[in-house]
């Protein structure tokens, strides 16, 4: 086992060229050119895409969850449906159907890059989210909704002022993973078409690529997507951590 | 049912109107008929308490009352408001009729003084100095007025439950539903709810009260149901219905209760 540990290790070390490694995927003058731009243009659209597309994400997933849990059956129907549908297929594919294939069947335009991209991203997170806060809405205990209807409060007043404050201190934790999942998906918007001021990080990392025939500008993409994800990730599990504590 | 079953209220204001009648009520959970023709009435004042076996319906009854459950068939009535006509604005209804339950159900999110403002704000659109004032009165009321700024899970068992009964007092209630406000507790802390309960009832609140205490029954009631099987066995004041019980059922439940 060690000798056949040592024997890749041997390989790795001694059979790659590090020199040219070094060279085609670190290049030092290239990664001081991504600078200031990757930062102050690519990063920032991916922000942008995510605060979007969360929001938009968030408040459909709620009007979702808040369908599935009607006594109404059309509308428990139809939420089912939705995040089935949108949960069994590949974001890639959504993301492509809203950009291209709705305006080309509906013949309207969504306007602009962050237009688009929020937008489908919003669709394909709201299917997730929905689920989330629906579980949270059911951790509430059912006691909680009869105290309030049995003060007078109607079922909306009850849902808003009662059970959808504690909902959402429960589902913080996974609600945060829905964001980092959600921050990476922003690199399929690299498959529509951005402007220069709307490339986000994929994109930008991509077309640094195709300019220099060197992998540098993708690989310091890369770590500016952790710098990014790697705090939520870390700040999730501590309210996670917490949460369980609390109870 | 004997004469004086039905006392006058002591509240009552030339309004003659007993201020809870029920028709008639059944209620079934699927094949399972829990409430099976249920005919009562509550004056103004008047404190009613319900005993029976567990899965005698007695729970069932008392959430009919303000339809936190519906019932399958049967009239509800509070005051000369059919609470079961379609056209009823139950929210109003409930407003009107406070509940306390066994499992306190505080709002965990809130502390005391808002878990007893919020719904006097939302639902009686109260500003926030009235609702204050008559929240920090009721707090008075169950003793509890040092509490206001604390979250309900600082509080032990007894202190939720009189915020409980605090917080359905705010609103003004007509009359107060009690369904085993007491049962969760441990045995120490009963005492404490049960007197809160005791001087509301010499207040002269009209009580429906749903409870294993037969002690507080005895001492408390003005008319004691006893329920089994979903319907009513027998009902009267408890120096009959507890000390002399006529129906066999009645008086095996006793002995049961009496023995532990």
């Amino acid at each position: 086992m060690y000798a056949a540990t040592a024997a890749v290790a041997l390989i790795v070390v001694f059979g790659i060229d590090w020199a040219r490694l070094q060279d085609k995927m670190l290049r030092p003058d290239l990664v001081a050119d991504q600078f200031p731009e990757i930062v102050t243009q690519a990063a920032k659209n991916t922000l942008i895409f995510t605060a979007f597309g969360f929001s938009g994400g968030l408040a459909l997933g709620l009007v979702v969850a808040l369908m599935r849990l009607s006594p109404s059956r059309p509308y428990r129907w139809f939420a089912a449906v939705y995040t089935d549908v949108l949960r069994g297929l590949p974001a890639l594919l959504v993301l492509i159907f809203i950009a291209f294939g709705l305006p080309i069947a509906l013949d309207v335009r969504i306007p602009g890059t962050y237009g688009r991209g929020s937008l489908a991203l919003a669709i394909v997170s709201s299917a997730y989210i929905a689920e989330v806060i629906r579980a949270g809405i059911e951790a509430v205990p059912r006691g909680q909704m009869e105290a309030a209807r049995s003060l007078g409060m109607s079922y909306p007043q009850a849902m808003r002022r009662i059970i959808l404050p504690q909902a959402f201190r429960i589902i913080i934790p996974p609600m945060t993973n829905e964001l980092v999942l959600l921050l990476k998906d922003t690199a399929l918007i690299s498959v529509i078409g951005v402007t220069p001021a709307t490339k986000e990080l994929t994109r930008f990392g991509r077309d640094g690529v195709n300019e220099n025939a060197n992998a540098t500008p993708l690989v310091v993409a890369g770590l500016l997507y952790l710098v990014l994800t790697i705090p939520m990730t870390r700040l999730a599990g501590y309210l996670e951590r917490r949460a369980k504590v609390s109870r | 049912m004997s004469a004086n079953a039905t006392p006058e209220g002591t509240t009552a204001e030339g309004d003659t109107l007993p201020a809870v009648r029920l028709r008639g009520l059944h209620k079934a959970f699927g094949q399972n008929e829990v409430l099976r023709g249920i005919d009562l009435d509550i004056a103004r004042g008047e404190v009613v308490c319900i005993l029976g076996p567990s899965g005698s319906g007695k729970s069932t009854l008392l959430r009919c009352v303000n339809l936190l459950e519906t019932p399958t068939a049967g009239q509800v009535f509070i005051g000369d408001t059919e609470v079961t006509a379609p056209d009823t604005d139950i929210d109003w209804i409930r407003a009107r009729i406070g509940m306390v339950f066994q499992q306190f159900n505080l709002f965990p999110h809130l502390t005391v003084e808002e878990n007893l403002t919020i719904a006097q704000r939302v639902v009686l659109g109260r500003g926030g100095a009235e609702a204050t004032d008559t929240a920090l009165a009721m707090l008075r009321r169950v003793g509890l007025e040092e509490k206001r700024g604390e979250y309900p899970a600082r509080l032990s068992g007894g202190q939720q439950q009189r915020v409980a009964i605090a917080r359905a007092l705010s609103m003004g209630p007509e009359a107060m539903l009690f369904d085993e406000a007491t049962s969760a507790l441990d045995p120490e802390l009963v005492g404490e709810v049960l007197d809160v309960m005791r001087e509301l009832a010499e207040e002269g609140m009209t009580m429906l009260v749903v409870t294993h205490e037969i002690g507080f029954a005895r001492e408390v009631a003005d008319r004691v149901v006893f329920m089994d099987g979903g319907v009513i066995v027998e009902q009267g004041p408890p120096s009959e219905v507890l000390v002399a019980p006529r129906e066999e059922r009645t008086q095996r439940f006793l002995q049961r209760v009496l023995d532990r």
